[in-house]
């Protein structure tokens, strides 16, 4: 069977564009809002990230720590993030949805609860920033076996040797993190720069969806164009800051940008 | 679990980085795994290097300053009426703590690996403090991550770091303190790893850099060692060695050389933040039995709440004020070895008022800690019993503190 994850690729595939994969905080800024985020930008969107904040978040830049401190803020707990999912898939049962988060809170949980929860809930993938390979691969492997999409992530820094190793041992998705940052940052490296290393990712395995992540905004999207996906993250958040500032409504707002994310890859 | 003799601590770990298979590990980002490889890879050929550790030990004898004294508390011990009361004067140290040892090492091995720029972070302001003097000695461009509440009751260290010439950059997310500097300091890392060094203030982190930081300060116990020797002859029959725990650099300094003696002749005790006896809030995930949680890239004992959020700590002491703990010491506070308990803002500031009326010592509101639990066990122990206390800091940056809850003196 094919996972949701593969389908929403190869349907961006047939479109002849990437796939635009959007990354929000469960719970920014309450559990009901987040939601009606969630459901309205997945008209939108071909695949949603979820976070599931936590409160020391050590490879977040500001806009996303303001995202997770707000809605930790608001009393977000972890089964109220099971509980958006559950409901999300309610309406959008064919919209793949990500999970990501920091391990702690995964370990809190307990691993294997944690991934019952997600598989009776229907989660398609799950991103652990702090559990790297190879210290991922038991985790890795129960995802598998209960049909969850565990996402390695690859960086600049990561060496050739390594980047064998975990495509090897990867699912249908890697995450290419563009640059040395953490999320947020500006882009410090020149897209044709991203796209070599990208290039070098997609030839090990051409049959792997490689997104990659980090730094794009509406200005940059485009020249990434040739990437299987882009995500999304820091100026979503950014902009349901600005829209709670500015007392407006972030559903609308954030579902502007997103709107005119897809139209910039189109 | 078990405690290997004649090995290291800092080496009793197995391959993934976990002590007793479950402590310390190294949960990073992926960016971090290449900057973590080299240092390992640096770190394990220059402790080996005759050329490196020859350079190590003449800046820890003329630039640091060693031995540091070890002497009798005569009056503490007659006040008391019971074992003996020692200390080990590590605040007389280069810089008044010993800080000094971590950062001087890591200042040696960033010039090792050819990169000019070095990170830290700190809580009460003496890591910051050290690495900014050891980056001005070697030549190092040095920015410090501070909580900006520290900063505030921490003005005599910032003063000094300016001076030397280093970058405070404030941080103003989550307590504003030690946890939020760490934090803030590993996401510097991660966009900077390229050019930059990080040095973890602690012996906490993941597992190279606890092992940088015991491998540093085990220079305190190495002195002891001859220190006992020399004053009693041999190692007296029963010892017991105090400590106070932050994340626990200076108490696993304090002890390396003693681990592998018998907990009867020698014993460990760790001496945690209890916070203000009226709140609920501490920073004693060790003796306070706190779950065992993962936090800067390391798994502890660790204060959190039933999700994996971190709690707010509460101390008195910006040194101690930390959620987490190095994972030796969970390793050791499962093998048995050492015994922690803590020690509230209350009893450390009596124990300073105690030090300081009896002993021309003036010990830091951390080593205060351990001065606490040493008054309190002292009175029931027989007079052959030497207690020696850890001084690992000196009152100096406590000036404002101090002066707000004891007033003038
Ligand atoms: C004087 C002093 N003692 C103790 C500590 C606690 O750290 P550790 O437990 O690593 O020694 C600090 C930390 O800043 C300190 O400055």
């Amino acid at each position: 069977m094919v996972s949701l994850l593969n389908k929403a690729f190869q349907d961006a595939k047939n479109e002849k564009r990437p796939a635009l994969l959007t990354y929000i905080v469960a719970g920014d800024n309450t559990k009901m809002k987040s939601l009606e985020i969630l459901k309205s930008i997945s008209n939108y969107a071909d695949i949603c990230e979820l976070g599931f904040p936590h409160n020391t978040p050590i490879a977040d830049g500001g806009q996303i720590q303001t995202s997770a401190y707000r809605a930790i803020k608001n009393g977000i707990k972890i089964n109220d993030v099971f509980s958006i999912v559950k409901e999300f898939k309610k309406s959008k049962k064919t919209k793949p949805i990500i999970l990501m988060g920091y391990y702690n809170m995964i370990f809190q949980y307990n691993e294997n609860k944690f991934l019952d929860k997600c598989k009776k809930i229907k989660v398609d993938g799950l991103i652990v920033v702090d559990l790297p390979y190879p210290e991922n691969k038991k985790f890795a492997a129960r995802c598998k076996k209960k049909r969850i999409n565990f996402i390695q992530l690859v960086s600049p820094t990561t060496s050739s040797l390594r980047l064998k190793k975990i495509i090897k041992d990867s699912h249908d998705m890697i995450y290419y993190i563009s640059m040395l940052s953490t999320t947020g940052g500006k882009l410090k490296v020149s897209p044709k720069k991203i796209l070599e290393k990208y290039s070098k990712i997609k030839n090990h395995n051409k049959s792997k969806n490689v997104v990659i992540g980090f730094g794009i905004t509406e200005k940059s999207i485009k020249s990434l164009k040739k990437a299987d996906g882009l995500v999304v993250g820091s100026a979503i958040c950014k902009e349901i800051s600005n829209s709670i500032k500015k007392r407006q409504n972030p559903v609308t707002n954030v579902t502007n940008i997103v709107k005119r994310l897809k139209n910039k890859i189109k | 679990m078990k405690l290997k003799r004649g090995i290291a601590l800092i080496d009793q770990h197995d391959q993934h980085g976990f002590w007793g298979g479950k402590f310390g590990g190294s949960f990073i980002p992926e960016t971090l795994k290449k900057p973590v490889e080299d240092l390992t890879n640096k770190f394990k050929k220059l402790r080996n290097d005759k050329k490196f550790l020859k350079k190590r030990d003449f800046y820890f004898k003329n630039y640091i300053g060693t031995p540091t004294s070890f002497v009798k508390l005569d009056n503490l011990t007659n006040h008391l009426e019971g074992a003996q009361i020692w200390t080990k004067v590590v605040s007389e140290a280069n810089g008044g703590a010993h800080k000094i040892y971590n950062a001087t090492v890591h200042a040696l091995i960033c010039k090792e690996m050819g990169k000019k720029y070095i990170v830290g972070d700190t809580g009460a302001g003496y890591a910051g403090k050290m690495l900014s003097m050891a980056a001005k000695k070697f030549g190092l461009k040095c920015k410090i991550f501070m909580g900006a509440k520290d900063i505030k009751r921490q003005k005599p260290n910032c003063d000094a770091m300016r001076k030397n010439g280093a970058e405070i950059v404030p941080v103003h997310s989550g307590s504003q303190t030690l946890v939020d500097a760490v934090s803030e300091c590993m996401r510097y890392w991660v966009s900077n790893c390229e050019n930059t060094h990080m040095c973890v203030g602690s012996t906490v982190g993941p597992n190279i850099f606890v092992k940088i930081c015991g491998w540093s300060t085990a220079q305190i116990s190495r002195e002891l060692k001859v220190q006992l020797k020399s004053e009693f002859k041999k190692i007296p029959k029963k010892i017991k060695l105090i400590n106070c725990v932050g994340g626990g650099s200076s108490a696993y300094g304090f002890w390396s050389e003693f681990i592998d003696y018998d907990k009867k002749q020698i014993e460990l005790i760790g001496v945690e933040a209890g916070g203000p006896k009226k709140s609920k809030l501490h920073a004693a995930p060790l003796s306070r039995n706190a779950k065992i949680g993962v936090l800067h890239g390391a798994a502890s004992y660790l204060c959190q709440n039933s999700e994996g959020q971190i709690n707010d700590t509460e101390s008195i002491s910006a040194g101690l004020d930390y959620p987490g703990v190095s994972p030796i010491h969970c390793f050791l506070k499962d093998t048995k070895r050492a015994r922690y308990t803590y020690a509230t803002d209350e009893d450390a500031l009596n124990a300073y008022v105690m030090v300081t009326k009896y002993e021309n010592l003036n010990p830091s509101l951390e080593p205060s800690h351990a001065f606490a639990e040493a008054i309190r066990i002292a009175p029931k122990l027989s007079k052959d019993t030497v207690i020696i206390v850890n001084s690992c800091g000196d009152a100096k940056k406590d000036r404002d503190i101090l002066k707000e809850r004891l007033g003038k003196r």
